[in-house]
């Protein structure tokens, strides 16, 4: 681990139009933290000729016009942004948000907790423990519109996605694998594990803000029953509740 | 009321298009908009208005169309077989289409997308800042037969204007540039994926298309523990079984598919017109080329309203053009060139 974090980060280009900061080959909190805090910074710098910036797992993204800003420019100002911090240990984006989120753990509305628990080496009873007292950050948002990738869990997670998918896991569900979970803004196929089952709506195109959630953000999946989600299904965000991270 | 046009039979491909929705990537939303946004400019040059305005895109099939005012249109992309009244009409050229008149738009007879523009543009309420349907992302829906589609106010005048579209729509040569993960394939097997020539497949929709070969799939060592990163249109990634999958306009945002390069963004109109079983293969070029090849692309889409010329309209001559434009898939525009 120690060897990884000191690995400098690589800029390497992305088709013709985009540019890639990434900080590790791997996952890993402080890779993660840095994509976010560089991502952020973009963002504030507006640099002319950026049109668009963006952060997956361990890197940053930027996409811009090369017939305005050249590739030679534009990784000479990113080298010289990404060397002027230590952005493993950098602070984490402003505004950030602690969400709670009703969740209904296994029964047959999320019909795989039981063999993820087992992979995990746990009872239901200690998974549900385990999946509710996590406090996941919201690593990045991708593939579908609003869908996060939230992490990280404790080690027993570490199990591996399933080489058959799952043809079709409904919006809301929350599923694992590899010490992470993903809460479905679409209902698709999936080789992740569904143990827990909610009503969030993380993409509504009609809403002033059609996504619930920020990179950055951190969630906790609070048990409840079928019935007390049922009634929460009106709500699109499903009962779920934020507070400012401070 | 406003002006609209109704929809009759219909295809099942067929959207409202724009240039989609940029800025949202961060939030898992790609930008979608038109497949072949070269024809989003072609139709805006014939109908002399903004390339911003909605437009129908029509996945391999259009369909019956009624103008309930007087109204203009254009017609780009792959060329459909098309009538105004049961009389035919010349693709990639802009018409007028009087009150209660209909138009029919059959088969591509080549190629894959084609565009239907009107005046004043498609006046559907945007959402996250765009009319373009998302089919991907949930946001609208293929248009159904019965439904009324408004237009916007029309501030331009004219028609019987044709261009020139190119020969972009029996597939051909793409070039592509080295990506982030080209150096994760063995040199050997982009070598090898540069000599093949591949056929476009079937199974293609707005999100990518398939590459059909004979040989061998295309793979890497530790191809499946690659983290999930962030993908852009163009890109061409191997999926498991090795088939190599170019993803387009509503491609998701990030992925774990590792990918062998990424098709310059002035040659998606030609792969994503390549009509199914069309031959394709790629050629690197350096990141420098492709740059100046977009320079050129872009002075292509601004100069565009020099290339355009009268339609003819001697009857006669309008048969001969026809029946010439079906043999060769060749534009009845190409005649008049200087």
């Amino acid at each position: 681990m120690e060897q990884e974090t000191a690995k400098p980060p690589i800029i390497r280009s992305v088709g013709v139009d985009g540019m890639l900061v990434s900080f590790a080959d791997r996952l890993s909190e402080p890779a993660n933290r840095a994509a976010l805090a560089l991502s952020a910074a973009l963002e504030r710098e507006s640099w002319d000729g950026v049109e668009e910036v963006s952060s997956s797992l361990v890197s940053s993204f930027v996409r811009f016009d090369p017939l305005h800003l050249s590739h030679a420019d534009l990784r000479e100002k990113l080298a010289e942004l990404v060397e002027g911090c230590d952005w493993r240990a950098a602070a984490l984006p402003e505004g950030r948000r602690l969400w709670h989120i009703p969740t209904v753990f296994g029964t047959e509305l999320a019909p795989q907790l039981g063999q993820a628990a087992e992979a995990a080496g746990m009872s239901e009873a200690e998974a549900v423990k385990s999946l509710s007292e996590a406090r996941v950050r919201v690593q990045a948002i991708g593939f579908a519109p609003g869908q996060p990738y939230l992490g990280e869990l404790p080690e027993p997670w570490d199990i591996p996605r399933q080489s058959s998918l799952t043809k079709r896991i409904p919006e809301g569900a929350l599923a694992v694998a590899i010490r992470q979970m993903v809460l479905f803004s679409v209902s698709a196929p999936t080789g992740w594990q569904h143990v827990g089952q909610t009503a969030i709506r993380l993409f509504q195109p009609e809403a002033d803000q059609p996504f619930l959630l920020r990179p950055g953000d951190e969630a906790q999946f609070t048990p409840v029953d079928a019935e007390t989600l049922a009634s929460m299904r009106s709500d699109p965000k499903g009962g779920a509740e934020s507070e400012p991270i401070r | 009321m406003s002006r609209a046009l109704t929809i009759g039979r219909v295809g099942p491909g067929v959207t409202l298009q724009d240039e989609g929705r940029a800025g949202y990537l961060g939030f898992g939303l790609s930008r979608g908009g038109a497949a072949d946004r070269l024809a989003l400019a072609e139709g805006a040059t014939l109908l002399g208005q903004g390339r911003d305005l909605a437009v129908l895109e029509m996945a391999g099939m259009g369909g019956d169309f009624t103008a309930e005012d007087d109204m203009r249109i254009a017609l780009t992309g792959a060329p459909m077989q098309v009538t105004l009244d049961g009389a035919a009409l010349a693709w990639n050229a802009s018409h007028a289409m009087p009150k209660g008149a209909v138009l029919s738009i059959g088969g591509a007879r080549t190629g894959s997308y084609g565009y239907l523009h009107v005046g004043g543009g498609f006046d559907a309420p945007k959402r996250l800042g765009a009319r373009g349907a998302h089919l991907a992302a949930g946001l609208g829906a293929p248009l159904e037969q019965g439904a009324r589609l408004e237009l916007g106010e029309d501030r331009g005048r004219g028609t019987g204007l044709t261009l020139d579209p190119g020969e972009r729509f029996g597939g051909g040569t793409v070039r592509i540039v080295e990506s982030f993960q080209t150096a994760l394939f063995p040199q050997d097997e982009v070598a090898r994926f540069t000599a093949t020539e591949f056929r476009r497949g079937a199974r293609g929709n707005r999100m990518g298309v398939p590459l059909e070969q004979e040989g061998a799939g295309f793979t890497l060592e530790g191809g499946r523990n690659v983290l999930s990163d962030v993908v852009v249109p163009g890109d061409i990634q191997m999926t498991g079984d090795g088939t190599p999958y170019v993803l387009l306009a509503e491609c998701q945002t990030t992925g774990g598919y590792p990918r062998i390069g990424s098709v310059l963004p002035c040659d998606m109109p030609r792969l994503v017109q390549a009509g199914p079983g069309a031959p394709l293969r790629f050629a690197f070029v350096s990141l420098e080329e492709a740059v100046e090849l977009e320079r050129a692309a872009a002075r292509h889409v601004e100069t565009l309203d020099k290339r355009l010329s009268p339609l003819l309209r001697d009857p006669q001559r309008m048969a001969d053009l026809l029946s010439y434009d079906l043999i060769s898939g060749v534009s009845a525009g190409d005649t008049h060139k200087h």
